[in-house]
């Protein structure tokens, strides 16, 4: 298959140059597939060595020990592992194609409030950076808008598909809230200091968010015949249907934000930041509040925060008996995110095991993304998304994908990358 | 209104006499008397270290005509006796704006940055404008004026604070009663610098702190050439040579800045006077050892508000500290003997001087060492001691007139005399009327208690302690309340003339129009009570004068003592020596004095500390190639070409990323200018000595770098500005051209013998050609990296390194021929369109066809886990892991030319190593220990006691902070979260 492609990509190459679009998707394989021998990382915090796995008709159809009879085409994994898919949630993803360049901007519209901005349609489903998510294991993303107070409402997505449409698993899944701030940064161009200078605008901003779900609410309850698309796309946070990620991570701006999201009828919530959620587990515990924590390689907000504060946080929060995913927000978040796995591989080296640490990225993510029927873990019944490492894949040093599978389609793991890898490497090899 | 009279006879009587004499008169006949006065029996401190018990002060003409025991006063003179009262020298204030308005910014929205100068027949920079004379837009303020006398100052100096070179400032008198005519001592005393731009241009060259740094040196090596070779009219130079003997005071900012400005002055001979240095007690050794004069402003910072914990948590250890050590500094300078003046400068209001300086007192501040501050140093400083700053005959009559020892706390300054001109501070003829008296009036008896403090008294009035609270004035001798009498539900108000202490007597108008006269008698036992509203006892804890504790840097996570070399055994551990022996199992390493002593199994090494590193991994410690940490300012994008400026000048020890990088292996870096321009700064080398300042962190016999960069940074293609060349890749080529055609031609001028004018830009370059300074160029796109080889390789040297390289690969072949080291982030792409064919396998191809290869950061983050990004060129190019390992470790030691001394596990090598608790490479793996030099700069169980340290130290002091009395009214700051600039090469500051 590889060779396939490698000199497909070749013959590609020979006439258009350096302008071709991503890997073409994979096609759902005839019959069943068997997975053998491998040792399986199910993503609920268990493994299961020496395992089979039968795919049929883009699910899972049995997975086991050596006493599971293999099905189908068999594909021998032995001494490798395989995973269920990592799912990189609130991200920009497809969103974005070159960060300096406004022209493949469409991440951040304009304006406040805007649950009606909807993330799928801009996903660009043959974006070079997406395809090069899926030879590191993340094959799921939710694509989220960004900016403002309410950026838009987000999407799950596959990255394996022609065009946006194919690409949805779970349309609309949530709309993204950003917290105010009781900090605001100095105006440095207004003559102000550069540092954060008490907002003193926190309580009308904190107020205003609860004026205008209000008025969402009340837009729903008298099913009004004037038309109002935002309020419309409001309502499904009401019945549960939409989630609110809540984007926090001061300790008063969480507490703020849980009980005035509940306080509006707000029925799921998932917290998303938490840089200070550690100082108030047993707050988020008995409000149930899932957190998805922001990228684990970031240097810590404070001069004196403890060098490895933004490591450990994960570790902290799931000791604490919270549930937790991880995200890849901040600078070059698109290319970043490539690197989930690693995020969850260096909380795993602060002394979280390895199989939690696995959760962080996949069953934990899918459970809070509201996803987990079909995908996040390894079990009969559940989406064939999942890949096979030639090592531990949540380590840089080992991580070296061989399979992956998207609801059941093999999947190509070349990318325009290893393209031109391939292109030189040949190049000095002609020398 | 009492003193304005006496003010304007002053006038009349005094100044016309002594210095208009020849001035006609057409309003009034020209006709003039000068009264001379005299204290006596007064307090005499003629100089901070020589005090006169009943001495007698004789003024006339403005000056003082003798003063001392014995002084015999002739008969006309108006004297007054001065018994209680203490007479000093008037204070300066030898640094102010005072009466010179700084102009208002013009800054006319462009669409590009302004490079060129706007002035004609001046120095090519705006930001130099020594032609700038104080005394040409001096109006005397007498607000202002009045505000600094009633501090104690007499004198001021004053100058134009806009610019970096700002031109001569002028002394002057606060003596409202007579003109600039009399009162300007000098009207070109001095000369005044900073590192701060001009408002008056927006010409973008210095747009950082180490670019005004060089500017000023370029300044001076012109000024030099124009004085031997001037041939063009350059009004700012001609003015700056004329300048040069007078006292230069240079307004730096802190510490570190005095000291950058120091190093300045004494490279040129121009000993500056540096203002600033509040926080000099963090670097008190090397400010003595610079024998500089400082003039330091007392705006000790206020209390943080407390109210709201949330808030509260956001303060830096490094906030709480400066604010309860920062009262302390004039004490410690005086300590160190540091000669200083104060100033109010930096004060918020005028009228806080006193305040600050009572919190410096309490600090422990020597108040004769405050005297000298505030007059005969700043006199000596501006030049001035023949005339001003002591009370000796022949002196300018400026003195204050206190009632008490100068500096306690209960004292009260009466008057202060300029020029032999009084203007009253407190009312002299107030008797100290506090107390409690017995009223007597037709059959009545009342009790009267007055008390508080002038002019602000408070009055009670009644019959034994069942007392009403009343008001009360008290002026020009003239007693005057209203009060409610319990007794007849009444107000009776009341006025008396106070002729002496003891009792009084006067009026009580009664509510139904009688007028009444009264005798007040002071009760004997009495004691007055405004006393005891500021007990000394009661002064807060965090004014104790006791040793000063800082630590190294004085930030959290900051060593208690600078950590020493010391002698470690580690036992047993799994070496990568990165040398040929590849890793080495259950192997012994020892270290001794700074160095890797010997390696080896079952190692005896006496005396030193022994570590069992079973199952742990020893490696040399990580270099990243790359990095903006440590400095204040990595970008000077003011021109095309800033080869002038130095990293090294603007080292920040406290950087918090230096420990930070410490917890992640890394032991030295390359601090790097950044991209803003086709030829960048000169790079610093440093090692991670936390706790060392930028002298110790520099390597000694630092390898001499300079940043180049190429595509689209330098042709700022992704920001608004389309005026500054280039604005393409091919301008970009012959930009290097044309400045290395001018740096060979510089060369051989300077070979030739003939004079020149020293070029501190065209000096760097021609290092270049030289051989003895390295390029690394940042870099992406291979057609342009190419076009740099090819530059070099007409003028005949290599280029160095490529950093970033991202399309490295495309052409690693070419690279491997020209001899150039690559420098690269093992996966970034995508953030602009010069990275889209960036591609993770690039390391691994460029190492492969044999191109000296590291991974660096060019990120706080990333640089706190090279190991990680190193292991990705196992993932993306199947590197081995010895290989992978090489590249953030000797590979960078080659390209920095620091090979010989760091980089690898060999005897003899420097010992800046890394004790992991698990495979280096791996996701899972810590750093348990870092050593540089062979001391520990981090160590995981030191990190955990330092974390719990800093946290009941912070809550000390907030604990002070909430209980402290001194500030309880004061004003308070809200709570800072400190910013973070975390510099990549693109960030422009």
């Amino acid at each position: 298959m590889k060779h396939f492609i490698t000199l497909y990509t070749w013959l590609i190459l020979g006439f258009m140059g350096m302008a071709h679009a991503q890997q073409t998707p994979g096609t759902p394989s005839e019959g069943p597939v068997t997975l053998t021998g491998g040792t399986a990382h199910i993503g609920d915090g268990t493994i299961i060595n020496k395992c089979n796995i039968i795919l049929d008709n883009g699910k899972i159809l049995a997975i086991g020990g050596q006493d599971l009879s293999p099905v189908g085409t068999i594909i021998d994994i032995s001494d490798q592992h395989v995973y269920p898919g990592i799912i990189a949630p609130v991200s920009s993803l497809g969103l974005v194609e070159i960060d300096a360049v406004r022209q493949t901007r469409d991440d951040a519209e304009l304006g406040e409030y805007l649950p009606n901005i909807r993330s799928i349609i801009a996903y660009n489903a043959e974006s070079r950076v997406v395809e090069t998510m899926r030879p590191n294991g993340i094959l799921l993303a939710q694509t989220t808008p960004q900016g403002g107070t309410i950026s838009g409402t987000s999407s799950i997505v596959q990255l394996d598909a022609w065009n946006w449409e194919d690409a949805a698993i779970k349309l609309d899944d949530g709309i993204h809230l950003h917290w105010p701030n009781t900090y605001r940064r100095g105006r440095w161009w207004a003559g102000e200091s550069r540092g954060w200078t008490p907002n003193k605008n926190y309580g009308a901003q904190t107020q205003a968010i609860k004026t205008y779900f209000d008025s969402g609410m009340s837009y729903r309850q008298e099913q009004p015949t004037i038309p109002n698309e935002a309020f419309k796309a409001l309502t499904g946070v009401f019945d549960g249907t939409k989630t609110v990620y809540v984007y926090a991570d001061g300790e008063r701006e969480i507490i703020d934000a849980v009980h005035q999201l509940r306080d509006l009828g707000v029925k799921r919530m998932v917290l998303v930041g938490g840089y200070e959620a550690y100082k108030i587990i047993p707050f988020l515990k008995a409000q149930e509040i899932p957190v998805i924590v922001d990228r684990v390689h970031a240097t810590p907000a404070q001069d004196d925060d403890d060098y490895d504060q933004p490591f450990k946080l994960p570790k902290l929060l799931v000791e604490g008996g919270l549930l937790v995913g991880l995200n890849a927000r901040g600078s070059m978040e698109r290319m970043s995110t490539r690197n989930l796995p690693f995020y969850a591989g260096h909380v795993a080296g602060q002394g979280l095991a390895p199989e939690e640490a696995l959760k962080l990225v996949t069953g934990n993510t899918a459970k809070i993304l509201g996803i987990d029927d079909q995908y996040g873990t390894l079990s009969a019944g559940k989406s064939a998304t999942l890949f096979v490492s030639q090592g531990d894949a949540l380590d840089m040093r080992t991580n070296r994908l061989t399979h992956a599978f998207i609801d059941g389609r093999r999947l190509s793991l070349e990318t325009h990358q290893t393209e031109l890898y391939e292109r030189y490497s040949e190049k000095y090899r002609q020398h | 209104m009492k003193h304005l009279t006496t003010l304007l006879i002053c006038v009349l009587t005094s100044h016309a006499f002594w210095a208009q004499d020849y001035f006609p008169k057409n309003d009034q006949l020209n006709e003039s008397y000068a009264v001379r006065h005299a204290l006596t029996n007064v307090t005499l401190h003629v100089t901070p270290d020589r005090t006169i018990e009943n001495g007698t002060i004789l003024i006339g003409d403005g000056k003082i005509i003798a003063a001392g025991k014995k002084v015999e006063v002739p008969a006309e003179v108006l004297t007054q006796d001065g018994s209680g009262l203490h007479v000093y020298a008037s204070f300066i204030d030898a640094y102010t704006d005072f009466g010179v308005e700084k102009p208002k910014a013009n800054r006319g929205g462009r669409r590009s940055p302004q490079y060129e100068p706007t002035r004609e027949g001046y120095y090519w920079n705006d930001h130099i404008r020594p032609e700038q004379n104080a005394v040409n837009s001096f109006a005397y303020d007498k607000k202002q004026a009045e505000a600094l006398r009633a501090q104690g100052f007499g004198v001021a100096h004053t100058h134009l604070m806009d610019g970096i070179a700002r031109g001569s400032g002028l002394v002057v008198a606060l003596n409202d009663g007579s003109t600039d005519a009399e009162r300007i001592i000098d009207a070109a005393a001095s000369q005044c610098f900073s590192f701060d731009k001009s408002t008056q241009s927006a010409q973008s060259y210095p747009g950082s702190l180490m670019g005004s740094m060089a500017l000023l040196r370029q300044m001076y090596h012109d000024l030099d050439w124009f004085n031997k070779q001037g041939h063009t009219t350059d009004r700012s130079l001609t003015a700056l040579g004329a300048q040069m003997n007078k006292p230069a005071f240079f307004e730096a900012g802190d510490q570190s800045n005095t000291l950058r400005a120091h190093a300045i002055g004494a490279q040129f001979g121009v000993p500056y006077i540096l203002v600033g240095g509040q926080d000099a007690y963090e670097n008190i050794d090397a400010i003595a050892a610079s024998n500089a004069a400082y003039i330091v402003p007392i705006n000790f910072p206020e209390a943080y508000d407390l109210s709201d914990p949330y808030f509260a948590k956001h303060l830096a250890l490094e906030d709480l500290r400066h604010w309860q050590q920062a009262p302390h500094n004039p004490r410690v300078l005086d300590q160190h003997d540091v000669p200083f003046a104060l100033t109010t400068f930096e004060l918020k209001r005028t009228n806080e001087f006193s305040k600050q300086l009572r919190k410096a007192i309490d600090a422990g501040l020597n108040p004769q060492s405050a005297l000298a501050a505030l007059t005969t140093t700043p006199a000596k400083l501006l030049g001035k001691s023949d005339q001003i700053g002591t009370l000796e005959a022949g002196k300018w009559a400026n003195f204050i007139v206190t009632d008490g020892p100068l500096f306690a706390a209960h004292t009260k300054m009466l008057e202060n005399w300029v020029q032999g001109q009084v203007y009253e501070l407190t009312d002299r003829g107030a008797k100290k009327i506090q107390g409690t008296y017995t009223m007597t009036y037709s059959d009545q008896s009342r009790t009267l208690e007055i008390s508080g403090d002038l002019p602000k008294l408070s009055l009670s009035f009644g019959v034994g302690d069942s007392l009403t609270k009343g008001s009360v004035q008290y002026t020009d001798h003239w007693l005057q309340w209203s009060v409610k009498d319990k007794m007849t539900d009444a107000v009776v108000r009341g006025t008396a003339r106070i002729n002496e202490v003891g009792g009084f007597s006067g009026k009580l108008f009664l509510e139904n129009g009688s007028e009444i006269p009264f005798e007040a008698q002071r009760n004997q036992t009495n004691e007055v009570k405004s006393a005891n509203s500021q007990d000394p006892s009661s002064q807060s804890e965090t004014l104790s004068a006791g040793p000063l504790r800082v630590t190294y840097p004085n930030v959290g996570y900051g060593n208690e003592a600078l950590p020493q070399a010391e002698s470690i055994l580690f036992r047993n551990a799994t070496l990568w020596t990165g040398e040929d022996q590849g890793t080495l199992t259950e192997t012994d390493l020892w270290v001794k004095s700074g160095k890797i002593h010997k390696i080896g199994k079952g190692l005896k090494a006496p005396g030193a500390r022994v570590i069992d590193a079973t199952g742990k991994h020893l490696t040399a410690g990580i270099i990243d190639e790359h990095s903006h940490i440590g400095a204040l300012t990595i970008n000077e994008g003011g021109q095309n070409s800033s080869a002038e400026v130095r990293i090294s000048d603007v080292l920040n020890p406290k950087d918090i990323n230096i420990y930070r990088n410490l917890a992640g292996g890394v032991t030295s870096v390359q601090i790097l200018h950044g991209s803003a321009n086709p030829i960048g700064g000169q790079s610093a080398i440093i090692k991670l000595k936390w706790g060392e300042d930028s002298e110790g962190l520099l390597y000694k016999d630092m390898p001499k770098f300079i940043k180049f960069a190429l595509g689209e940074n330098v042709k700022q293609s992704n920001w608004q500005s389309f005026n500054r060349f280039p604005q393409t890749r091919m301008g970009v080529e012959q930009l290097y051209v044309n400045y290395f055609n001018r740096a060979k031609s510089y060369q051989e001028l300077k070979n030739s013998g003939t004079p020149y004018r020293v070029d501190e830009e065209l000096e760097t370059l021609a290092e270049i050609l030289n051989g003895e300074r390295f390029i690394s160029c940042h870099s992406y796109v291979q057609s342009e990296i190419n076009m740099l080889m090819k530059v070099a390789e007409s003028f005949d040297f290599t280029v160095n390194t490529f950093t970033h390289i991202l399309e490295g690969y495309k052409l690693a072949d070419k690279m491997k021929a020209h001899g150039v080291g690559a420098s690269t982030f093992s996966d970034w792409w995508a953030y602009k369109y010069e990275v889209i064919h960036a591609i993770p396998y690039n390391a691994a191809i460029m190492a492969k066809e044999g191109v000296t290869t590291a991974i660096n950061s060019d990120d706080d983050e990333m640089a706190r886990r090279l190991n990680q990004e190193a292991a990705k060129t196992i993932k993306y190019g199947d590197m081995s892991e010895l290989e992978a390992w090489k590249m953030v470790t000797i590979n960078p030691a080659k390209l920095l030319h620091i090979d010989d001394r760091t980089g690898s596990l060999r005897e003899g090598k420097d010992a800046d190593i890394v004790l992991w608790d698990g495979h280096p490479l791996s996701v899972y793996t810590k750093a348990e220990k870092t050593l540089v030099d062979g001391a520990v700069y981090f160590d995981l169980a030191q990190d955990q006691e330092k974390r719990l340290a800093m946290a009941q130290e912070k809550n000390d002091l907030i604990q002070i902070m909430i209980s402290d009395k001194s500030d309880g009214s004061g004003p308070k700051r809200a709570p800072r979260k400190r910013d973070r600039i975390d510099f990549e090469c693109e960030t422009i500051n």
